[in-house]
């Protein structure tokens, strides 16, 4: 590949970060004991990619190349480093590294590389769980850190996102987008955010960080329709790829093979779900046979390895659900009673409004209409559900099956004002149409 | 690294806290002082009297300004603070939690900042400062 176009090149660069980068800047921050020179220099790498590849053709073993490149870089940014001790003790760390490169992963280690060192690593979980990118994951995910810095940092250094990539992907300018990494790089650096998998005590609540910031990752990429189209996939896709990462290296952990496969199967309806102007298709409307099998079968085997654990928790309950959607061949075929159990238990793991509102439709689908909408009417003072139109629209649609017209008909048009989408907006509209011809 | 650690909370008027309250909150601090010193992490640590007690002293154009109250009139004030060494920002955090003060309002953590160390270079394997 000695010749293409710029942004073949460009984009050929990206791919190869994206699926090298993450390791290495994990690698290197271990081994320079600072965050910010190994990912600067793994940027800077990038950066000489860019210009000597189109020259020079794609290296043979392009980990290596940017290895390499990357570490000569930090051996120069620390050089020009002002704080001296630290400095020496890294550029030590940095050539025992170079030495005894392939044979023994620990061999750069001084107490410095290691920021726990000097009090006594939990030597039990570093030696079970060696890999680098555990560390970094962690570190990313540190409720220090904002929770936009957190989904920021984690594209940045272990998806090896480019800034302006991230920026867009999330909608906001370029500049913000760096600033924001700037400032959580800093923070790390200035509050000694150690660079450590956590020890056991802590482990349970920090991964459930580190979930939940994969999770927003797919779901900005999910939610989102129509515009930026190329970039949400690939959010999808990369969340799912770095929730791989997480289960292979903590296969012990199931709610981390529960979200893998709560991510599987929401992402198997990939295709189904968009109409062709952009807008979102109803779960109910979607073409079934455009549903991605291959990923509903790994996401239910997933789903089943990490409830023979026996620790159920969130994101098994709810991959649980989708799979009862995504295993119904037509929407009549679905199990509502089995959802509507899961909805319960969820609201006992998880409580939220949201929740106890899909508890209600589900319900209310398996027949029962007046428990469902016991709930919903226990849910008419909760703010936080004021503004939000898939309330209204279940409202509606149960006041109508009971038979109150009149209250139906206020809950629709609210709905109606309330929702963005056109697909949804016209099934509410002939709803209330049918209940307003009925009551003449 | 050195933290200061600023207890932030309500204000309450001593006279209205029952005696027996007020003694436990005394001992929960007597015996979180105690641990951290156990842990050779205390540098400092002082109750503040009430905001009503502060002044505000601003210098501007060489003048200076004094005003009665704290810095900032907000619902909560600064109500005491630790000065701790702590390895990392997790030890922090987790000394941070078992402050009495977080139960009920909220402990604020900021690293102190260090100056540079010119010093001679230190050997391998030592803690940068």
């Amino acid at each position: 590949m000695a010749s293409g176009s710029a942004t073949d090149w460009q984009a050929t660069v990206e791919a190869v970060f994206r699926e090298e980068s993450g390791r290495i800047v994990a690698t290197l921050i271990r081994q320079t004991g600072d965050f910010e020179v190994a990912e600067e220099s793994v940027q800077d790498a990038f950066l000489a990619a860019l210009e000597r590849w189109p020259r020079d053709g794609l290296p043979r073993n392009p980990a290596a190349w940017i290895t390499t490149t990357a570490r000569n870089r930090a051996l120069d940014r620390l050089r020009r480093a002002q704080r001296f001790a630290r400095r020496q003790a890294a550029l030590h760390a940095l050539a025992a590294a170079e030495s005894a490169e392939a044979a023994d992963p620990f061999a750069g280690r001084s107490g410095l590389a290691d920021p726990t060192g000097a009090d006594g690593p939990s030597t039990e979980s570093e030696a079970a769980l060696p890999d680098d990118r555990l560390r970094l994951i962690f570190t990313c995910c540190h409720p220090a850190l904002s929770p936009e810095a957190r989904v920021a940092l984690t594209l940045r250094t272990l998806g090896g996102l480019q800034t302006p990539e991230i920026a867009r992907a999330f909608l906001v300018p370029e500049a913000t987008m760096a600033q924001r990494l700037v400032r959580a790089k800093r923070k790390i650096r200035e509050a000694r955010i150690p660079y450590r998998v956590p020890p056991p005590e802590v482990l349970p609540a920090r991964l459930a960080s580190v979930l939940a910031v994969l999770y927003l990752i797919f779901n900005e990429g999910y939610l989102a329709s129509g515009g930026e189209a190329p970039i949400r996939r690939e959010l999808c896709a990369e969340a799912i790829r770095l929730a791989r990462i997480v289960v292979e290296l903590l296969p012990d952990e199931p709610e981390a093979r529960g979200l893998l496969a709560l991510l599987l199967l929401h992402d198997a309806r990939r295709e189904a779900r968009q109409a062709p102007d952009g807008s979102l298709v109803l779960l109910e409307q979607q073409d079934r046979r455009r549903w991605d099998r291959a990923a509903i079968a790994e996401g239910s085997a997933l789903l089943a390895e990490a409830l023979a654990a026996g620790r159920p928790g969130p994101y098994q309950v709810q991959a649980a659900i989708a799979a009862a959607h995504d295993q119904a061949a037509t929407p009549a075929a679905t199990d509502w009673p089995r959802i509507a159990a899961l909805y319960a238990r969820l609201a006992i793991l998880a409580p939220s409004p949201v929740v106890e509102l899909n508890r209600a439709v589900a319900l209310a689908m398996s027949g029962d209409l007046e428990a469902g909408l016991a709930i919903l009417d226990g849910l008419g003072g909760d703010a936080r559900l004021a503004a939000y139109h898939p309330f209204h629209a279940a409202r509606a649609d149960l006041l109508r099956r009971s038979g109150r017209s009149a209250e139906a008909a206020v809950a629709y048009r609210r709905a109606i004002r309330l929702t963005a989408n056109p697909a949804e907006a016209a099934v509410l509209r002939e709803r209330l149409a049918e209940i307003e011809a009925a009551g003449r | 690294m050195r933290y200061l650690f600023m207890i932030f909370g309500a204000e309450v008027d001593p006279a209205t806290v029952p005696d027996a309250e007020a003694a436990a909150e005394m001992a929960a601090y007597n015996a979180f002082t105690q641990e951290v010193q156990a842990r050779g992490l205390m540098l400092g640590g002082e109750a503040l009297e009430p905001s009503s007690t502060a002044t505000t002293v601003r210098v501007r154009d060489g003048h200076a300004l004094v005003t009665d109250g704290p810095f900032a009139e907000t619902k909560e004030q600064i109500l005491g603070y630790y000065l701790l060494e702590c390895a990392d920002l997790d030890e922090a955090l987790e000394m941070a939690a078992r402050v009495p003060g977080a139960a009920s309002g909220g402990i604020e953590v900021r690293p102190i900042w260090e100056l540079p160390a010119e010093a001679a270079p230190a050997a391998p394997g030592a803690t940068a400062v």
